[in-house]
């Protein structure tokens, strides 16, 4: 590359973007790492170079083994709703969205575009009932009710993209399958369903951290203080009495987001690919 | 939130074209199937049941009162008088004005920052080394749960610990150099620039991968012809960009309407409702103060607003 004006230039700016876009981001690590006392001016100062050396992981440990609210009962809770919030919707919503690409029938275009229109909705437009519901079922402070929601929620989205995965397959292999006879449902699962694997892939990053990041919906669902999802003890963590313990809410916060930012950071190819769909290449 | 934007191919190309393509072959091996009922029922009854009856409830809800009777169009009347959702009494002021009001300037500053910025990022960064590192960490905020990015734009505008305060004590601004969360003043605007910072990667990434797709013998061609950036800018770049401007302004739009995590963390809608927004009163009026009718008269007119922002993009990629 010449190294002409515009090229540093662009450099610079690539540079400054990064650094301020990292700095929220490292001011937070920085808090979480020093004693609440000595970032009362700042976690960019420091006092004398002793303070380097009570950098310590306590707010982390502080934060996991909670009196209150622990984060390590929040992650583990957080982990038993997830997992099943991302299975149920995948499998249905494959299903449906192969249903979509693959069978023609009259009401198809309505019943699509009506499922395209869900995607846009509010939660806030649904919890009112859904809490009513819930609470005459008795599933109130029951993971099902969270579970089977996230999963409803989730569906809309993960069939539209199905669909528009599976209409850019071949179809002739699914045809030579159907000549040799195999059912509907055979042709399914051993064919289409492992040519689909790249798309189940960023369904389930995708629907993991969705679940995962919700606040929401946990809140109106879940209040028994041990079934708490690792979210909704984030604000109760950084409820001070007199002040916020910035440090250790800050060390809470890092535990919470660090799931999420790890599988952005494996598996991106597939967060981006669901991001942006198949047809636009990235 | 973001789900519409999971499945841009739409925005490329219309839903049904590949099918008609296919046409014949298609066809035959289509009118085969009789499994329909199996591939469908599971994902169409949790639906029904969880998502579009529950909406009609809530449609349904808000016209009646607490006591179960029809009340036609009283309670609405009756929010829309309210201060904390229209305040507007001798306006050009600054905050509270009402949840309402709140979300739109939520949209008219958020807007057109996080798509300006995403779109100069994806321009500058296209060509620069080591740019997906950069894309990665203006992606960040998309990653972390709203709840922690609440936590940590409060923690960048709180005097003493935060870096935008600091900033503005050091060039002697004092004003801003206060908490700007605690003030009715500053707080609301405190969030809005705060979700821009979580926003931008998502216009980045839609704007990035527009770029992606634009032949580089264009830019070729145009060099050859003497353009110069800004001109190579204003009639190849924007001109092929312009299909994911309906993208990002739906979601972007979506996205302000939708804010609750970072409100309810960051300024809990205070300090005097100074902060508040829509979804955030919804919440309030059902799971605080028990008042069911009102929170769905909330949700239905949150509802509204979404569709009518939304209707646009459907036609749009219907009619492609």
């Amino acid at each position: 590359m010449k190294l002409n004006k515009t090229t540093v230039l662009i450099h610079i700016i690539a540079l400054v973007v990064a650094s301020l876009w990292l700095l929220p981001f490292l001011g937070v690590f920085m808090a979480s790492i020093r004693p609440f006392s000595e970032i009362l001016d700042g976690w960019w100062v420091f006092e004398s170079l002793e303070d380097v050396w009570r950098l310590s992981p306590n707010n982390f440990l502080e934060a996991w083994n909670h009196d209150s609210w622990p984060l390590s009962r929040g992650v583990l809770n957080s982990f038993i709703v997830a997992i099943p919030s991302t299975i149920i919707p995948l499998l249905v919503g494959a299903l449906a969205g192969y249903g979509f690409a693959r069978f023609s029938f009259k009401i198809r275009s309505y019943l699509f575009l009506t499922i395209v229109l869900l995607m846009a909705l509010p939660q806030q437009s649904v919890v009112v009932p859904l809490f009513q519901t819930m609470a005459t079922l008795g599933l109130i402070d029951n993971y099902l009710s969270l579970v089977l929601v996230h999963s409803a929620w989730g569906l809309p989205w993960i069939i539209m993209f199905m669909r528009n995965f599976f209409t850019t397959l071949p179809i002739e292999v699914e045809e030579a399958a159907k000549v040799d006879g195999a059912s509907d449902f055979e042709i399914f699962y051993k064919i289409v369903l492992p040519m689909a694997l790249p798309a189940l892939a960023s369904v389930v990053v995708l629907q993991f951290m969705w679940v995962w990041n919700d606040f929401f919906l946990a809140k109106i669902f879940i209040y028994e203080d041990s079934m708490l999802l690792a979210t909704q003890r984030v604000p109760l963590i950084g409820r001070g009495e007199y002040q916020v313990d910035w440090s250790l809410l800050s060390a809470a916060s890092i535990i919470v987001m660090i799931v999420p930012i790890i599988i952005f950071v494996l598996l991106q190819k597939y967060y981006v690919k669901g991001m942006i769909g198949w047809t636009v290449k990235g | 939130m973001i789900r519409i934007a999971r499945a841009i191919p739409e925005a490329k190309r219309n839903p049904w074209d590949r099918i008609r393509r296919g046409a014949r072959t298609l066809r035959r091996f289509v009118r085969a199937r009789k499994n329909i009922p199996l591939f469908l029922s599971p994902a169409l009854v949790l639906m029904l049941f969880l998502v579009v009856y529950p909406i009609l409830q809530t449609l349904y809800l808000s016209f009646l009162t607490p006591a179960g009777e029809f009340a036609g169009l009283s309670n609405y009347s009756e929010i829309l008088a309210r201060k904390d959702i229209i305040d507007v009494d001798g306006f050009p002021r600054l905050p509270p004005l009402g949840a309402l009001v709140h979300n739109v300037i939520w949209i008219a500053i958020h807007l057109p920052l996080s798509m300006f910025s995403g779109l100069a990022l994806a321009i500058i960064l296209r060509d620069v080394k080591g740019s997906s590192l950069v894309k990665s960490i203006v992606f960040l905020g998309m990653v972390t749960p709203l709840i922690v990015g609440g936590v940590i734009l409060r923690f960048i505008f709180t005097k003493g610990v935060g870096v935008v305060t600091a900033f503005f004590s050091a060039i002697g601004v004092e004003q801003l150099g206060r908490t700007w969360t605690g003030l009715p003043d500053t707080a609301l605007f405190a969030l809005i620039f705060g979700s821009v910072w979580l926003w931008t990667g998502f216009s980045m990434i839609v704007y990035s991968a527009g770029l992606a797709t634009i032949p580089k013998e264009y830019y070729e061609a145009a060099k050859i012809d003497g353009a110069g950036p800004f001109k190579t800018f204003r009639r190849i770049t924007f001109p092929l960009l312009k299909p994911l401007n309906i993208v990002v302004i739906t979601m972007t739009v979506l996205y302000d309407l939708k804010i609750f995590d970072i409100v309810f963390v960051a300024t809990f809608g205070g300090p005097r409702k100074a902060s508040t927004v829509l979804a955030f009163e919804m919440w309030l009026q059902a799971f605080q103060f028990s008042r069911f009718n009102s929170a769905a008269v909330i949700a239905t007119l949150l509802t509204l607003l979404t569709l009518v922002v939304t209707i646009p993009m459907i036609r749009y990629t219907v009619n492609r």
